[in-house]
């Protein structure tokens, strides 16, 4: 079974073969659901010139935001960024490049990249600044417009627990982009709150097969909340 | 009056159905679920990745893994599930969901709706704004009638960049409940108090106003 051991010791080993200019797909939505080990190490890694693809961009000094810090990202694809001060600093001096893509948009094209499929239409963004040089088509009397779909070199996911095989299961809302993110990395690197042994996890119940899964590596998670809301 | 916050959301929620599954989008769309009338179940669908959506959560229960598309910590209701962004957007753009409730900046007489960019300020995103516009069935737009400086948001083509062509049929502003069709506005009903002058003062875009335009009731 050793040939199907996905399990990785460290973070440099996780990282192995990451360089600068690299395109990077981060699994996550807002902070819940993001590899945050990972993405620290990338920091302490230095390497730059990355494009960045992930629904959101982290906070000041957590998250996807830490690798703003040292200037890391020159490119974000993203849907929403609306809550870091030196994300907005960086776009207006020009320093980081941002492509908004509807969140819906952004799904679609990490789960058709990863599946193999290179663009598709989609009804989102017909008529809006997002169609500008798209080409627009006419499906069952309704307007779509053509969108590519994204890999990367890499891809960046958390998830609750995996097997030694590399088998993911997320947990709650925190599975959001990971099972479409894992599909498009050429290597995919699953940081996890818990590692079992292969043939624990039912697989019934496993959302992501291994096969998709090069690296595994067990993090520790702060698991920060951005709107802790209470019951008034 | 022009209505209040929770007003609005009380007038949305009357286009709530038993057995609807809803969206409901940041802000006054969210208060619609503090109004659904009592002996009807809808349940609520948020795009991060969660059909289900039940009320905040005490100190006790918060559970950083489990948000809403808003980033707020949330519950679950009886019969909930969990599934990617990919599945969800599935739902959505597969014309899935019976009700999607947002706000907007802008919306003009031929349905166009503009909710996510002031040039100039900071471009935030759209979210998935609008691929809920582009595919849903049933949407309501809430906003004001108005802006702050008192211009209209009721236009006869947006100025903003839209989030979507050709797809907003109903609105429920402060003033008024108000439908689109065949590029007009038509004025159905108004908040109670407020004056069908005061609506056509207030709409800069093509208005159909019947000769009896009765108030809203509650």
């Amino acid at each position: 079974m050793s040939g199907f051991n996905k399990v990785v010791a460290n973070y440099d080993e996780a990282l192995d073969g990451l360089t600068n200019d690299m395109t990077l797909i981060v699994g996550g939505f807002g902070l819940c659901g993001i590899p945050e080990g990972l993405i620290a190490k990338i920091k302490d890694l230095g390497v730059h010139g990355l494009t960045c693809v992930s629904n959101n961009a982290g906070v000041d000094g957590f998250g996807l935001g830490l690798l703003l810090e040292d200037k890391q990202i020159r490119k974000m694809i993203a849907s929403y960024v609306g809550e870091n001060a030196l994300f907005e600093q960086q776009l207006l001096s020009g320093e980081l490049e941002v492509e908004l893509t509807p969140q819906g948009t952004l799904a679609e094209k990490m789960r058709a990249g990863g599946a193999g499929i290179p663009a598709f239409f989609t009804p989102a963004g017909y008529g809006t600044p997002i169609a500008e040089g798209k080409e627009a088509r006419e499906f069952n009397g309704k307007m779509h417009i053509l969108e590519e779909s994204i890999t990367g070199e890499f891809a960046l996911v958390k998830a609750w627990k995996a097997d030694t095989m590399g088998n993911l299961v997320y947990r709650k809302t925190a599975m959001n982009f990971n099972p479409m993110a894992a599909t498009a990395g050429k290597i995919t690197i699953a940081e996890v709150e818990e590692i079992v042994e292969a043939g624990e996890l039912d697989p019934n119940h496993i959302h992501t097969p291994g096969i998709y899964v090069n690296r595994v590596i067990k993090g520790t998670f702060e698991k920060r909340i951005e709107q802790l809301t209470l019951k008034k | 009056m022009a209505l209040t916050r929770e007003q609005l959301a009380q007038r949305v929620a009357q286009e709530l159905r038993d057995g609807f599954y809803v969206n409901l989008g940041i802000g006054i769309p969210t208060l619609v679920a503090n109004y659904v009338p009592k002996g009807m179940d809808v349940m609520l669908q948020s795009e991060n990745g969660l059909l289900g959506m039940g009320e905040f959560p005490t100190e006790e229960t918060v559970d950083p893994d489990l948000i809403n598309a808003g980033k707020q910590t949330v519950t679950t209701v009886t019969g909930a599930s969990y599934f990617s962004s990919a599945d969800s957007f599935a739902m959505i753009r597969g014309g899935n969901v019976d009700l999607t409730v947002l706000g907007a900046f802008e919306v003009d007489q031929s349905g166009n709706i503009a909710s996510w960019m002031i040039p100039g300020k900071l471009i935030k995103g759209m979210g998935g704004a609008m691929d809920l516009v582009a595919s849903a069935q049933n949407i309501v737009v809430t906003m004001t009638h108005a802006n702050k400086k008192g211009e209209s948001k009721l236009l006869k083509e947006c100025t903003l960049p839209l989030t979507g062509a050709g797809c907003i049929k109903k609105i429920v502003s402060d003033l008024a409940y108000i439908e689109i069709h065949d590029g007009k506005f038509h004025l159905v009903e108004r908040a109670p108090g407020v004056s069908v002058e005061e609506i056509i003062s207030k709409t800069a875009g093509e208005l159909v106003v019947p000769d009896n335009v009765p108030e809203m009731r509650f």
